[in-house]
């Protein structure tokens, strides 16, 4: 994964609180073996209505999507942060997210910014006009001349900067997760293999 | 580290740490990983990709759910039905290409043990207590209620455990949800768990983890457990914790994956010291009383929408928080229902009684008890029962609950995730009403434009008797 250190566009305001994962990408699609190709289907409940948002002309190949609280809630499916991606959003910016969405989208290079409501509500009104800038080196959003802080936890944005393959860096500490297996209370004995392993033969049709 | 009285959370937690690193984020050990369909193909490509293995397969298990059809699956010359989506079919084939070359021990869809990958866990003695357990979903918080640490992941994460059976995580905050008291007659742990989603709200739970404690938990069988664990996501918790205790052990004793012998002595006295010390501190505490639940409904498209049966669907303006007025009149909009009707005079055309948060046997006996002797409405389209596991549907048939259950009118599935998120043939047609035991009234959920009522294994059944969201304590007497 590439680094990024800064985010700059026009901005979606979608604005609503409580967007599950079921709204961003319906399960429907998730019967997909790829990452790639999820972004036509994103959102589609609500971009089925006419004059929707997404189809306003001001915002096509917007980077930034901007929402209320508790953003990404419901699912673990990473298939959000790859639909997100797909559309070509690269930053959401929301009063609050769920924890599996932010943890997903960071895994995706997508920078989940947490700014309070009433920073929220004023880049709501910007993004109509104005184009806004993220930096993630500085924690902070540019719109119009006002400035939003925001803070991001240090790894997460060493990794984000530094476009980080996280489990190559987990990889490196191989000698203590082996350390860690020799005493572990409950690695002591073997588990049983499940008896069910077997009918393997039949093919799916 | 703190040497002061610990919550049951930091006691798992210690237990865990590979390594620290400066900031607070610890490399955590992971001692269970389910797999299912629909969120490993990914991880496994990337592991591929870098020429990586699964460093602990004897700790994996993986079992297909999400897709698998509820009819039959084996013809009666062997060989297995073609799966008519051909997506989910590649979906399914993935899963078993890639336990194959990876090694993983694996439960197919074709096996009397297969089923909802939180049903499967526990039943197996997969899920124990004191373990850090994960799989890419989030009602991996189900497996709580054994005591343990179980949160869903996304895919990077289930590749990040396969490659390396650590996560890097941060440690959560804890909220303390007390439930003291004996639940009313006809009130059942599902109805406890949506009305305390309701008063905390699904954003309630974020950066936390909730351990469930008080007289009322103490008392719940294993089955009620699930429930209410299951559902901590919904009020925004990625793990819910229940202490375990003499009821967990009696449970897990003896099943297939559980230890044994000498070694199930030794864990036991192991988890017999993990409970919340005396004077241990949570960062959020809220109280119930369990005479205060009634049988619930939800009347939105979010799991937070929640009242009593005997109650009324709210007037948007009657929320204080413009949000969520407008949230509550789109949601109206979306559910088909006006202000102010009585819930016990909506009607439905569809009922699901089944999901990884009600397809246990208790869940069964609770529905079978209000179909007995009854048929389901004339204005009932669709009537499933999807027993959560093969094993939960043959002890369900041993019990002739089956009988009851088709007698009456209703449909006796295959196990698996059906109707709760629609991946498979089971859908719930646009406009259409479900009363459903899943987890998620979101909208679409069971299908798009479907309209979603969560309810309890006994007010499904109560739904599906008389075609409407009926008060189950009028149907069943004490």
């Amino acid at each position: 994964m590439t680094g990024v250190t800064r985010v700059e566009g026009r901005a979606i305001p979608l604005g609503l609180s409580n967007v599950d994962t079921d709204l961003i990408i319906p399960a429907a699609h998730l019967k997909t073996v790829s990452r790639e190709g999820l972004g036509r289907h994103a959102f589609e409940a609500l971009r089925a209505v006419p004059g929707n948002v997404f189809d306003d002309p001001r915002f096509e190949g917007a980077p930034i999507l901007i929402a209320g609280d508790n953003f990404g809630c419901g699912s673990s499916r990473e298939h959000a942060a790859w639909a997100l991606t797909d559309m070509g959003i690269q930053a959401v910016v929301a009063s609050g997210f769920s924890d599996i969405f932010a943890s997903n989208a960071f895994k995706n290079g997508i920078v989940a910014v947490e700014i309070p409501q009433p920073g929220i509500d004023r880049l709501l009104a910007i993004s109509a006009e104005h184009a806004i800038s993220i930096d993630v080196e500085a924690m902070s959003v540019v719109a119009a001349g006002e400035y939003f802080p925001f803070t991001l936890d240090p790894f997460r944005r060493e990794c984000l900067l530094r476009g980080l393959d996280e489990i190559g860096v987990t990889l490196e500490s191989e000698a203590a997760i082996a350390d860690y297996e020799k005493s572990a209370p409950l690695l002591g004995w073997k588990m049983a293999k499940p008896s069910a392993e077997r009918r393997l033969a039949l093919r799916f049709g | 580290m703190n040497a002061g009285p610990k919550t049951l959370y930091e006691k798992i937690w210690d237990a865990h740490v590979v390594e620290r690193r400066g900031d607070g984020t610890c490399l955590i050990y992971i001692d269970r990983h389910l797999v299912h369909e629909v969120t490993s193909p990914q991880a496994f490509d990337g592991l591929r990709a870098k020429g990586r293995r699964v460093r602990r397969p004897d700790l994996t298990l993986a079992v297909p759910d999400h897709n698998v059809p509820t009819t039959r699956r084996v013809t009666d010359n062997g060989r297995r039905e073609p799966v008519s989506d051909p997506r989910s079919a590649e979906q399914l084939a993935a899963l078993e290409a890639n336990v194959r070359e990876f090694e993983v021990p694996y439960i197919s869809d074709v096996a009397a043990e297969q089923g909802i990958v939180h049903v499967v866990g526990p039943e197996q003695g997969f899920t124990l207590p004191g373990t850090t357990l994960v799989c890419g979903d989030s009602h991996t918080a189900a497996h709580g209620a054994l005591g343990a640490l179980a949160f869903g992941i996304g895919t990077s994460e289930v590749e990040h455990v396969l490659a390396t059976q650590t996560l890097l995580l941060k440690p959560s905050r804890t909220m303390e949800v007390r439930v003291e008291g004996k639940l009313p007659f006809g009130v059942s742990a599902k109805d406890l768990i949506l009305t305390i989603i309701g008063r905390i709200g699904t954003a309630g739970g974020n950066g936390h983890v909730i351990e469930y404690r008080g007289s009322t938990f103490r008392e719940m069988s294993i089955e009620g457990r699930l429930t209410v664990a299951n559902m901590s996501i919904e009020a925004g918790a990625r793990s819910g914790l229940f202490a375990p205790d003499e009821t967990t052990f009696a449970y897990l004793k003896g099943r297939p994956m559980a230890p044994a012998g000498d070694d199930w002595q030794r864990m036991v006295d192991w988890w017999r010291t993990l409970h919340s010390d005396e004077g241990a501190a949570f960062d959020r505490s809220v109280r119930f009383d369990a005479a205060d639940v009634a049988p619930s409904v939800t009347w939105g498209t979010s799991p937070e929408d929640v009242v009593a049966v005997t109650g009324r669907v709210p007037d948007p303006d009657s929320f204080a928080d413009p949000a969520k007025r407008n949230a509550a009149r789109k949601s109206l909009e979306y559910m088909g229902l006006e202000a102010g009707t009585a819930m016990a005079d909506v009607t439905v055309e569809h009922v699901f009684i089944g999901s990884c948060t009600n397809s246990r046997i208790e869940d069964l006996r609770a529905a079978a008890q209000v179909v007995r002797a009854r048929k389901v409405d004339p204005r009932i389209k669709q009537a499933l029962v999807v027993p959560g596991s093969g094993l939960v549907k043959r002890q369900a048939e041993k019990e002739g609950l089956d009988r009851i259950f088709i007698e009456a009118g209703f449909q006796w599935r295959e196990p698996g995730c059906s109707m709760c998120l629609a991946m498979n043939p089971d859908k719930v047609p646009a406009g259409e009403r479900c009363a459903s035991t899943s987890n998620r009234n979101f909208v679409g959920r069971q299908g798009p434009g479907a309209r979603t009522h969560l309810v309890s294994p006994a007010m499904a059944a109560a739904a599906a008797v008389t075609g409407r969201l009926a008060d189950v304590r009028e149907l069943v007497s004490p």
